[in-house]
């Protein structure tokens, strides 16, 4: 189980495939599900221009390492590779990559989910966008992910 | 005795600071340490809180050496 806050711009399917030939047993995993979520230019109606994601040093990866144990706990899992981007981003930088290996494609799918829905949920991270006019603003909230 | 405060995202701008350091001579719970630290800001419905990296509510009690975070809903994803 990996968990990676980045500074910088990752290529997540660069990532999932490295992982992949260097972390998990060839020939025991069946399934393996992706999660990217990606900066949007969009927001409230709003363009925006980039966005600050600030973190809780710590924190944020002591939640991150018990979401991921509490999926292995619930489902059959090989792996996880969890990885977040923290600072300045702009669109269409990956934001967040969720890769599950398991044997069968239900528990990889199920847990992928189940980690991202947390993630939004609990993990210490805050997002400051800001606009083409040069406003900024905090996102107040996450939308549910099941509506 | 102290306790190490500590504030982050839209909850700095609001309070105006990054952190605080608050002495002690017992423990007291999360809530006091916001009303004796920002007597002049209602605490916010949504707020988070945080001792020694771990969720707890407002009324949880801390101690001398403890960090206790306040921050709003969380955002990442």
């Amino acid at each position: 189980m990996t968990i990676k806050l980045c500074e910088q711009t990752f290529n997540p399917w660069q990532e999932v495939e490295t992982y992949q030939q260097q972390a998990i047993m060839k020939g025991k995993y069946g399934a393996c599900s992706v999660f990217v979520g990606t900066m949007r230019d969009f927001n409230q109606d709003e363009t925006v221009k980039s966005m600050f994601l600030e973190h809780y040093p710590g924190m944020t990866e002591k939640q991150l390492q018990r979401i991921a144990e509490q999926a292995a706990q619930q489902w059959s899992i090989l792996d996880h590779l969890i990885m977040h981007r923290v600072g300045e981003v702009i669109p269409d930088d990956t934001l967040v990559l969720v890769a599950t290996w398991s044997a069968h494609r239900g528990d990889a799918f199920d847990a992928s989910r189940f980690i991202m829905e947390r993630l939004k949920t609990s993990a210490p991270f805050w997002k400051k966008e800001t606009l083409v006019s040069g406003k900024e603003r905090w996102v107040d909230k996450n939308s549910d992910g099941y509506q | 005795m102290s306790i190490k405060v500590r504030y982050f995202a839209s909850l700095k701008d609001i309070v105006g600071r990054t952190g605080d350091e608050l002495q002690v001579s017992e423990s007291v719970s999360a809530r006091k340490v916001w009303l004796e630290l920002n007597p002049e800001i209602a605490i916010p419905n949504t707020l988070l809180v945080a001792v020694n990296l771990e969720y707890v509510n407002l009324d949880a009690p801390v101690k001398d050496g403890d960090e206790l975070a306040f921050f709003p809903p969380v955002t990442g994803g």
